[in-house]
């Protein structure tokens, strides 16, 4: 679960933002998130993030598809619409697998991009933590630091004080989402 | 990509051509490369309009052949598939160098692929764009196209899947459609650095709905990677399915000269040779236009070059095997279409001109000093693309023109119709290409980052 409001603090290079995670994970912290122009997978390793969850619900969107590809083969030329041709055989397997690997792809990809859009939340155009002064550099050149109410840690005064001792430019409370 | 990572350590003791010259830090970089979103460069709106006056002639000719029938082109019987099918195979081709970079190099850890990536990908998407056209107009009635499509129509028929066309409509359409979600996938994130970095609310708001509220948080970054990798997976086998799919339309006929067994990795390999071949064509210019020579260095160009010298190896024996195996096989037919009428007959003399095209151009690339020079590079770049485009040719016209009864040889000529769609779909590339550049980034911006920061660590200079 991303954490909910809370701070947000803004770091000025990825080793500080790598650094502050694991700090902030020996701390006891633990509703903690990064925000980054670029993949950092170093952030992860010290929080145990656990492992994306996508490629199981791919394999089962590729069989799916393998199994849908060869159903319609099969129904459309043996069953509903058989056609004599030369005397070649009405189920030719090998003549279907073509198709069948096609849509056997074409499933796993539509699963894998509908699957990271369900897992990330997305579309979501609005987010609290956008209502941040500043934010708009997270996807350029700055790095910044979350850490939720949500946090059995979490007091203001003291992560306020913790995050600057991390070389935080600054620290800002988040807008809690009832805001508009 | 993360992925590119453990490839690095190799990348430093090869210091010949660095992969990035000097190390742009982020906010440079994004302004670098988001500053041609703001406003088109000298020329690019003249050679906007030129293809675009291509694309309305191309158009031009698709109604006029909507409206006459295709009598209106060249072929007939025997030769029954001829410019059509050629841009076909031609333009899927071309879109395979794309796919091979943004995923194939993507899973061999390749760290080079990231400043070209994207334009390879929006090249493979406008080669199909172009390629799904062809087989569309030669359908005759082009507005019964969803009869390839398998639905529950009323009058109880249903498409006929042990024919090839069901299968090149599947392969076709899934390609298309795969290449798209990868692209998107990879364009993401520079998206949301476009709507946080423009200028203007306007600009803001429409890359910003593209963005899809992509915030760049840890857990975001983690499942993106996850299903780009996995995106590059699928793509992988699928790019090879496409042009072995295309190249059974051939080999699963009867005809001397298409049925052979070799045509499935024959296809597959032309067609990431003239894919890079565009790749070139398109880079050079490119990074001349926008001033990128250090993201996109000799390395690159060097690269692509030993590529093009491999695959180049690669068609040369297929040429070698395919000549062989007629001879071999024994039977009469094939002996004769491969070895009498291509070297000898009508179209010998581009027979002859292919082989030399695609055969000699690419050894000037042993010499290390003409792989890095770019006038040689677009010379051969456009030699190889014309060859690969004759090797259809030979193919298709040459051996459908002698076929086995001699009384119903002909040989070909193509109308003006049909030059006209060839060289309109060539601009109609041209300008879907020029919109790209001016108006998403051509460049993965998240991926220089972190290739930036695999070259110097924690923020050392070298």
């Amino acid at each position: 679960m991303s954490p909910r409001g809370g701070l947000v603090a803004e770091l000025e290079s990825a080793d500080a933002l790598e650094a502050a995670v694991s700090e902030l994970q020996a701390l006891g912290y633990r509703s903690v998130e990064t925000y980054a122009p670029l993949d950092l997978p170093g952030t992860e390793t010290s929080r145990r993030v656990p492992r994306s969850r996508l490629g199981p619900f791919v394999f089962g969107g590729g069989v799916a598809g393998a199994v849908l590809g060869y159903g319609i083969q099969w129904y459309a030329d043996v069953r509903a619409f058989p056609v004599a041709v030369g005397g070649r055989p009405l189920h030719p397997v090998p003549a279907f697998i073509p198709a069948t690997f096609e849509t056997t792809v074409l499933c796993a990809a539509l699963t894998a991009f509908v699957g990271v859009l369900v897992a990330l939340r997305l579309p979501a155009l609005w987010h609290p933590v956008f209502e941040v002064d500043g934010f708009e550099r997270a996807s350029t050149d700055r790095f910044w630091l979350q850490v939720g109410r949500d946090d059995p840690l979490f007091d203001r005064e003291r992560t306020t004080a913790d995050l600057a001792s991390m070389g935080a430019v600054r620290v800002v409370p988040v807008p809690e989402e009832q805001a508009t | 990509m993360t992925a590119a990572r453990g490839a690095l350590t190799l990348d430093r003791s090869a210091p010949e051509h660095p992969v990035m010259i000097g190390r742009p830090d982020d906010a440079t970089l994004t302004a670098r490369l988001l500053a041609p979103l703001l406003g088109a460069p000298r020329g690019w709106l003249l050679l906007l309009g030129l293809t675009g006056a291509g694309t309305l002639a191309l158009f031009g000719a698709i109604g006029y052949t909507f409206a006459r029938g295709i009598g209106v082109w060249g072929n007939n019987i025997p030769v029954a598939w001829a410019f059509a099918i050629i841009n076909f195979v031609w333009w899927i081709g071309i879109g395979h160098a794309g796919t091979f970079i943004s995923a194939f190099l993507l899973l061999l850890r390749q760290p080079w692929r990231g400043s070209v990536n994207r334009v390879a990908e929006a090249m493979t998407l406008f080669a199909l764009t172009n390629a799904a056209l062809f087989p569309v107009l030669h359908l005759g009635r082009p507005w019964f196209v969803y009869w390839l499509l398998p639905y529950p129509a009323r009058f109880g028929v249903w498409p006929q899947f042990r024919s090839a066309l069901p299968w090149d409509a599947a392969a076709v359409g899934t390609y298309f459609i795969v290449s798209l979600l990868f692209w998107y996938l990879g364009l993401l994130p520079d998206l949301a650095s476009a709507r946080d970095w423009l200028p203007g609310l306007r600009r803001r708001r429409i890359y910003g709905v593209f963005a899809l509220g992509w915030r760049g948080a840890g857990r975001q970054w983690r499942e993106y990677r996850m299903a780009y990798l996995l995106l590059a997976g699928l793509a992988t086998p699928l790019v090879i399915s496409v042009h072995s799919i295309v190249s059974l339309d051939f080999s699963i006929s009867q005809l001397p000269g298409w049925h052979s067994t070799i045509f499935p990795p024959y296809f597959v390999v032309g067609a990431i040779y003239s894919g890079f071949a565009m790749v070139l064509l398109l880079v050079i210019p490119l990074r001349r236009l926008y001033r990128l020579e250090d993201l996109i260095t000799a390395r690159h160009l060097d690269n692509m070059a030993k590529l093009l010298l491999t695959m180049g190896w690669l068609m040369a024996y297929a040429y070698v095997v395919e000549a062989f195996i007629a001879w071999y096989g024994g039977n009469l037919y094939e002996r004769y279409a491969l070895l009498v009428a291509r070297p000898l007959g009508p179209y010998a003399w581009l027979f002859w001109l292919m082989l030399a095209a695609n055969v000699l151009t690419p050894q000037v690339f042993w010499s290390s000093r003409l792989r890095t020079s770019t006038p040689v590079l677009l010379g051969a770049s456009l030699i190889i693309l014309a060859g690969m485009w004759l090797e259809r040719f030979v193919i298709v016209v040459g051996s459908l023109s002698t076929d086995f009864l001699p009384s119903s040889w002909h040989v070909y000529r193509p109308t003006w119709v049909d030059l006209t769609i060839l060289g309109g779909s060539v601009c109609f590339f041209g300008f879907l290409f020029l919109l790209f550049v001016r108006w998403l980034p051509f460049i993965p911006m998240h991926e220089l980052r972190e290739l930036r920061r695999d070259l110097s660590p924690h923020g050392a200079t070298p």
